[in-house]
């Protein structure tokens, strides 16, 4: 078989996409809803993007077009239907000939799908053994054609690559074609862009889209994020605590979305045009079993009323195309994209100098990772780190925090020199530098409670204690928005949220004058990020604290940076005003970074 | 400030581990065990060294021993020096190992390679071995010696475990984080890695345990017995064994008990290994 017939049987053969009918999926323990009530068609040739926040159930939904339920639970009701047949009626044996072959699956993690230990070019190759797809002589080339339809190199020194051997976006590209050899007429990708750089994520985007098309080929896009959904998807669903909230064109969604939880999460996404007040959704995701009765929204939503907790709504349109579950849509108004929109901080303001970084080399062993790095903070000013992984920003940020030593160069505080390491600097200098990590469920003990872990730095730096330190612990909770009941919780108990706002208030229980903020939000939902960037956002402008914000994600820059340095490869490439280095970018790579973003405005 | 978390936290880890089936029936046999030893001297039929009939003779359940004392007697009495020295020794064998493992997971580098490098020419010696030596040099040995010699034939063992556990969590971000406030090392290492490690250690001690009636039975069974007149299961199956086709019941009561001990504190331990696996929720 040759490429141009690969590309003729596709053609010929466009598919009458794949139909979800009350899909529903229980725990198999207890009877509880993980998803309830799933209607969705994925129609030939287009991409629909499933969106939700972690523990909506977008992922189970996804698996659920393939007749899998994880370990746990199991599909109770409903049908999936592909040209008539009911993926979840059929004998196993058909439904393992259907995996793959006309339902494929990209998971999240393309690595630990492939195998390690055979090399590319013959797992491609023992696919298409295994789908019976060519002969043995052919089938060598079929893998070649499959790879350069991803845009990859096909040539032997590729094909006799490890799966170790590659970067990140060609795993996920070699992932893409294997997912496409066997012709399939539907794909379920589930976020197979996360973690990948901004410039990798546009790369596998587009070559989805491409073949998605060229192919006719339905594909359902489960993510969390919906800045990539408003650039692929043709038609959106947003999910909320197990239901489909929101169903309808892309361009509707984002230009006059109706669900109050739809209009909630756009409100609290960063855009790259424009600064703005992001904001959160109050409250948790309420996980399978602790849903609220009525509308599932209705205890975090600012248009309920009565009804809302007492009667359950229907999915229903309200538009062609475009459905609704909430009874106020007529009610609640209209919707703008640009509300929220705040002026962009003055780039002319004048710095009061606080912290200095002059030519910084940063080691790892013999291996040089950061390059002549000079920038400074001000008071009250909060500076962006922005580059891609292996930028070098993290390790800027652990040398100037003093978590990594092994570096050159001079880094000032308020004029004096600071000691490489945390444990040579004076006890001052420690109090007034915090440091925030990234991920919250590995910076907070899980032994301990959250009272314990916010008083500690009080202690230690002889700032409260007793009774007085709980008073204050209790002062600082209230100011990052967690419960006075949590003061006895085990951090384990906690939400990801949760825990980074306790990894904040243990920041601020020092009393800190520069806080450094490593991707804190890299590992939160948006609509959390939305308040933990409000939070920051206050804590600056009433303690005049500043912060050294490092993230890959530059839309949040525009929204909570006044300067920004742009990394490459260990390098300041360029550096400035927020203002001026977003809407006049001098740099190649600049400008890279900015058009390989994903956007919603 | 750690002391305030330990009882909800062990508390918790103990009802996840008596949802183990074997874990509560490691424990009702083990505590079994440990209330025979404790009590049954008081309600022995004979004294320790009280003679009930001629050598090797059929009278009373087990029979009698080579000296015509009476076996269940014998057996009733000798627990109690077997268990204390277990547990002691074991107690000290953890505590000596997880403090080296812990120490050389949290310095790392250099010092991490020496220490482990002393400890493995440690493990070289077969764990019996060194105990022979030392006891063998000395004329009497007291129960302290014996203590501290499977104590110490433990320690390299549970250095290399704890090592191990502590290296997974001395990389973590809120070591890291307490590094960065500038807490001191000893604090570092006792309120924020050793609480995360219970569930292994725990398991680890279990197993410890096992091991160190095994290696005090077996140095009775060659003669190293602390007092050698006093009842001791090693030492009765040493004793008895020249009669063991004829009164097996000698040899096979201490026997059996150690199995059963043994078997009970293994099962305990396997629960806690298993209930520590299952995450910290």
């Amino acid at each position: 078989m040759t490429a141009t017939e690969t590309d003729a049987d596709h053609q010929v053969a466009p598919t009458g996409g794949l139909i979800v009918e009350n899909l529903g999926v229980t725990l198999t323990g207890r009877p509880v809803d993980v998803v309830d009530d799933i209607d969705l068609v994925l129609r030939p040739g287009e991409v629909v993007g499933l969106v939700g926040e972690s523990g909506s159930g977008k992922t189970t939904v996804g698996t659920s077009l393939l007749g899998y339920a994880r370990a746990g639970a199991v599909i109770s009701s409903g049908k999936v239907l592909i040209e008539d047949r009911d993926v979840l009626k059929l004998p196993w044996r058909e439904v393992r000939q259907l995996r793959g072959e006309e339902i494929a699956y990209v998971p999240q993690d393309p690595a630990s799908a492939l195998n390690p230990s055979i090399r590319i070019g013959k797992q491609i190759v023992e696919l298409l053994e295994l789908r019976g797809i060519g002969t043995a002589a052919s089938r060598l080339q079929g893998a070649r054609d499959g790879l350069a339809e991803v845009g990859l190199p096909n040539d032997d020194e590729f094909l006799k690559r490890y799966a170790h051997q590659l970067s990140g976006g060609q795993v996920q590209r070699v992932a893409l074609a294997m997912a496409f050899l066997p012709k399939p007429k539907v794909l379920v990708l589930d976020e197979p862009t996360t973690g990948l750089d901004v410039t990798t994520q546009k790369m596998v985007l587009d070559t989805m889209a491409e073949l998605c098309r060229a192919h006719h080929v339905s594909a359902l896009y489960v993510t969390h994020d919906l800045a990539v959904v408003a650039n692929i998807a043709d038609r959106v669903a947003v999910m909320y605590a197990g239901q489909i909230a929101e169903l309808g064109p892309r361009d509707t969604i984002f230009a006059n979305p109706a669900h109050p939880y739809t209009r909630a999460l756009l409100d609290s996404i960063p855009h790259l045009s424009q600064a703005r007040a992001l904001k959160g959704i109050p409250g948790r995701t309420p996980s399978p079993g602790s849903r609220p009765d009525g509308c599932r929204f209705n205890d975090r939503c600012s248009f309920a009323i009565d009804e809302c907790r007492q009667q359950v709504p229907e999915l229903r349109t309200i538009a062609p195309d475009h459905e609704v579950r909430c009874i106020r849509v007529e009610e609640i108004g209209t919707w703008d994209i640009s509300r929220g929109t705040v002026p962009d901080s003055d780039p002319d303001k004048k710095r009061d100098i606080i912290l200095s970084v002059q030519g910084l080399n940063i080691f790892y062993g013999r291996k040089q990772v950061v390059h002549d790095a000079s920038f400074d903070l001000a008071k009250g000013e909060v500076v962006a780190l922005v580059g891609e992984s292996g930028s070098g920003k993290t390790t800027i940020s652990r040398s100037v925090g003093g978590l990594h030593k092994d570096w050159t160069g001079t880094i000032s505080f308020e004029g004096r020199e600071l000691a490489k390491s945390a444990r040579q600097r004076s006890a001052e200098d420690r109090k007034r530098i915090q440091y925030i990590f990234q991920n919250p469920y590995l910076s907070l003990n899980p032994r301990l409670t959250v009272e314990q872990i916010i008083r500690r730095p009080m202690e230690l730096f002889g700032i409260a204690k007793g009774k007085q330190a709980t008073d204050r612990v209790l002062e600082l909770m209230e100011q990052v928005a967690l419960g006075s009941q949590m003061l006895r919780y085990q951090a384990n108990r906690l939400s990801g949220g949760e825990r980074q706002r306790v990894a904040i208030a243990r920041a601020l229980a020092a009393e800190p004058d520069v806080m450094i903020c490593d991707e804190i939000t890299s590992a939160l939902d948006v609509s959390v990020q939305g308040s933990i960037v409000a939070l920051l956002e206050g804590l600056r402008k009433d303690r005049g604290i500043s912060m050294l914000f490092v993230t890959h994600n530059l839309a949040l820059v525009r929204s909570i940076a006044a300067r920004v340095e742009i990394l490459q490869a260990g390098r300041v490439v360029e550096a400035g005003s927020v203002v001026t280095v977003m809407e006049t970018p001098k740099e190649d790579y600049t400008r890279k970074l900015l058009s390989n973003s994903p956007r919603i405005d | 400030m750690s002391g305030t978390t330990t009882p909800p936290k062990t508390s918790s880890f103990f009802r996840k581990a008596m949802r183990q089936k074997r874990f509560t029936f490691g424990l009702t046999v083990t505590l079994l065990v440990v209330a025979f030893a404790v009590f049954a001297p008081h309600l022995a039929p004979y004294g320790e060294n009280e003679t009930a009939g001629p050598p090797f003779a059929k009278d009373g359940v087990f029979g009698t021993d080579y000296l015509g004392q009476d076996v269940l007697s014998r057996l009733m009495h000798g627990g109690q020096s077997i268990l204390v020295i277990s547990l002691l020794a074991t107690l000290l064998g953890m505590v000596v190992g997880v403090l080296i493992g812990v120490v050389a997971a949290y310095s790392g580098g250099w010092w991490d390679e020496v220490i482990m490098r002393l400890n493995d020419v440690l493990l070289a010696f077969p764990q019996i071995l060194l105990a022979l030596v030392v006891l063998t040099a000395l004329e009497k040995p007291s129960s302290l010696v014996v203590i501290v010699l499977v104590g110490a034939s433990h320690a390299p063992r549970v250095a290399r475990v704890s090592r191990g556990v502590a290296l997974g969590i001395v990389s973590r971000d809120f070591v890291v984080a307490a590094e960065a406030l500038g807490e001191r090392r000893s604090r570092v290492i006792l309120a924020e890695v050793l609480p995360n490690m219970t569930g292994p250690l725990l398991a680890e001690a279990g197993l410890r345990l096992t091991y160190s009636i095994g290696l005090v039975a077996a140095l009775g069974f060659l003669g190293f017995a602390t007092d050698p007149g006093a009842a001791n299961w090693g030492l009765m199956m040493k004793e008895n064994q020249l009669a063991l086709s004829t009164q097996p019941w000698g040899v096979v009561a201490p026997v059996l008990m150690i199995a059963i001990f043994t078997i009970a504190t293994n099962l305990m331990a396997d629960g806690l290994a298993q209930a520590s696996q299952k995450g910290d929720d």
